[in-house]
């Protein structure tokens, strides 16, 4: 690979390092909207078939109907590029462009971090998980500015909602992620998988019990939980509640400007199911010794916590708002409080498993 | 040709510049708030290259993150009367301008002082290679300054509990609910059977 590089590197000369980085941005940015298109399949899909129907069947490639189903994704990608965006004439009108790209922008940055096997990620900075927290705590932004900038009481409402949300739930997940960082003693993403892959029975072979999910669980509940919370995915889904104010902050958006919102929810839980993997299932890290680590593993576990996200939407009816907030402050919060102290002390105790 | 450290200072100081004067002279308010999110966002950039990549993220993930979050809630709620607001501009502009010029001598004597100056303050020694601006930071605070953190934490946190103690009012009339209780509930706890004679005509 290198040495098939090194011609190219030679010609560009010092425009090398920004080229090749962007060309790295792109090998991840990519990929990434390709499987947003398709998770939005994959969940009217499985929802579909949970609720005993079979989902989008009919638009197809080249006629074929084997097919059917598979180019919904791309017909409603483009139905929505050539749609008119309408800008309301009593918007304030930059902020409103603004938000939507507020929105995307921090649930793509964040990937800049994420370990996708051992070695390869593009930005392998010592405070990677203080990078993820800060940049993914910026994703309200749009929220907020869309909401306010749209000058509807709807999109109003909806923003206030979700900026109590975000910043109640989002302290329940700083703690879970403190102790994470606590038992792998590192902020680096790949040394916290790298860190599960040790341990008693990581030796016997049985990978699966040393991840961090095990002594760490009431966390991996409550971080997940509240992934599922900051993306703002049913059954929290109060800022959008159809219901109760229409489509919450999305309300005067049309078109492309609308669909980059829901680009970056999917791109948000893509992120929060590939973080959980890394975090607590053990990232690239294979179950069990006679199976190789590698990419698949994470795509494999991060698949399984989107399926999470789906079914939590087929079966739980919307929570009411102060039931959310009840949840944030007076559940998770004390809970990871209690497991804080609990692992420090674990840790400091003969007893640890973590020296 | 100045080298790329010294370009992105300039390009981030130019961008924080213009923002904080933003802040001030935006008419809306909502829009001085969002200026100084990117003044704030802008600091941690300059921050960053002083190689302080903790306190930088620290700086977007509490000011940018929450602080402004809330700070925003506030101001969006706002029902602002442009016109009241230009009433007392005359009568606050000579209290404000001292309160400018006591700020601006503050600043010179501080930063115009030669004592202060770049070249009598030692260049800081080139960091180490594994060096870790987290871990250095998380011993200082937790071993050789742990009481004044303590301390402060504390106070902190009496804050807290006091300004929620000052503003919680309790309603008579507001309805509350427990889970605890609703969980607890048993059947024997709501349904009555009776036992009743058939009827007969």
């Amino acid at each position: 690979m290198d040495a098939l590089l090194q011609p190219v590197q030679d010609l560009l000369g010092a425009a090398w390092v920004p080229v090749w980085t962007l060309v790295k941005i792109f090998a991840i940015i990519l990929p990434l909207m390709g499987c947003v298109a398709y998770l939005t399949l994959a969940e009217r899909k499985i929802i579909g078939w949970m609720q005993v129907r079979n989902g989008p069947n009919r638009v197809t490639f080249f006629g074929i109907k084997a097919l059917g189903g598979l180019a919904q994704p791309i017909a409603d990608g483009l139905k929505l590029l050539f749609k008119e965006i309408v800008l309301p004439s009593a918007s304030s009108k930059t902020l409103f462009v603004l938000a939507p790209v507020l929105a995307l922008a921090p649930s793509l940055a964040a990937w800049a971090v994420i370990p996708f096997n051992d070695g390869l990620v593009l930005a392998d900075i010592n405070a990677g998980l203080l990078y993820i927290m800060a940049i993914t705590s910026m994703g309200v932004y749009g929220v907020i500015i869309a909401g306010w900038a749209s000058n509807s009481k709807y999109a109003f409402l909806g923003s206030l909602r979700s900026a109590a949300q975000i910043v109640a739930y989002e302290i329940a997940m700083g703690f879970a992620l403190v102790t994470v960082l606590m038992v792998s003693q590192s902020l680096n993403l790949s040394d916290i998988v790298r860190g599960q892959g040790e341990g008693m029975f990581a030796n016997m072979g049985l990978g699966v019990l040393s991840w961090n999910w095990l002594p760490l669980f009431p966390m991996f509940i409550v971080y997940f939980i509240a992934g599922v919370a900051e993306t703002n995915r049913s059954p929290f889904d109060v800022v959008e509640g159809e219901s109760e104010i229409v489509a919450g902050h999305m309300i005067e958006y049309s078109g492309m400007a609308f669909a980059l919102f829901f680009l970056a929810e999917y791109a948000n839980m893509i992120l929060i199911a590939t973080l959980t993997s890394i975090m607590f299932l053990g990232g690239w890290l294979s179950p069990v010794g006679f199976l190789p680590d590698g990419f698949h593993w994470l795509a494999a576990k991060s698949a399984f916590c989107l399926f999470f996200f789906l079914w939590l939407r087929a079966t739980f009816p919307r929570y009411r708002y102060d039931q959310i907030m009840r949840l944030g402050w007076k559940v998770f919060i004390p809970v990871t409080i209690v497991w804080l102290v609990f692992i420090g002390g674990w840790m400091m105790s003969p007893l640890s498993i973590w020296k | 040709m100045m080298d790329f450290q010294t370009a992105v200072f300039f390009f981030l100081s130019a961008i924080l510049v213009a923002a904080s004067l933003r802040v001030i002279t935006a008419r809306n308010p909502v829009h001085a708030a969002l200026y100084l999110v990117l003044s704030f966002f802008t600091a941690g950039g300059i921050w960053m290259l002083l190689q302080a990549e903790f306190l930088a993220i620290a700086l977007v993930l509490v000011y940018v993150g929450a602080v402004m979050v809330l700070f925003l809630f506030v101001v969006m709620m706002l029902d602002i009367n442009i016109e009241r607001m230009r009433e007392g501009f005359w009568a606050n502009l000579v209290p404000g301008l001292i309160v400018a010029g006591l700020m601006l001598a503050e600043m010179f004597a501080v930063l115009g002082a030669k004592y202060f100056s770049a070249d009598r303050m030692p260049a800081p020694e080139a960091a180490a290679a594994g060096y870790s601006n987290t871990k250095e930071l998380g011993r200082l605070i937790y071993t050789e300054y742990v009481y004044p953190f303590e301390l402060a934490s504390v106070i902190l946190l009496v804050a807290i509990i006091a300004a929620i103690a000052l503003t919680m009012r309790k309603r008579k009339d507001t309805k509350f609910q427990e889970p605890a209780k609703q969980i607890a509930v048993r059947r024997e706890d709501r349904v009555r059977l009776v036992s009743m004679p058939a009827e007969k005509d």
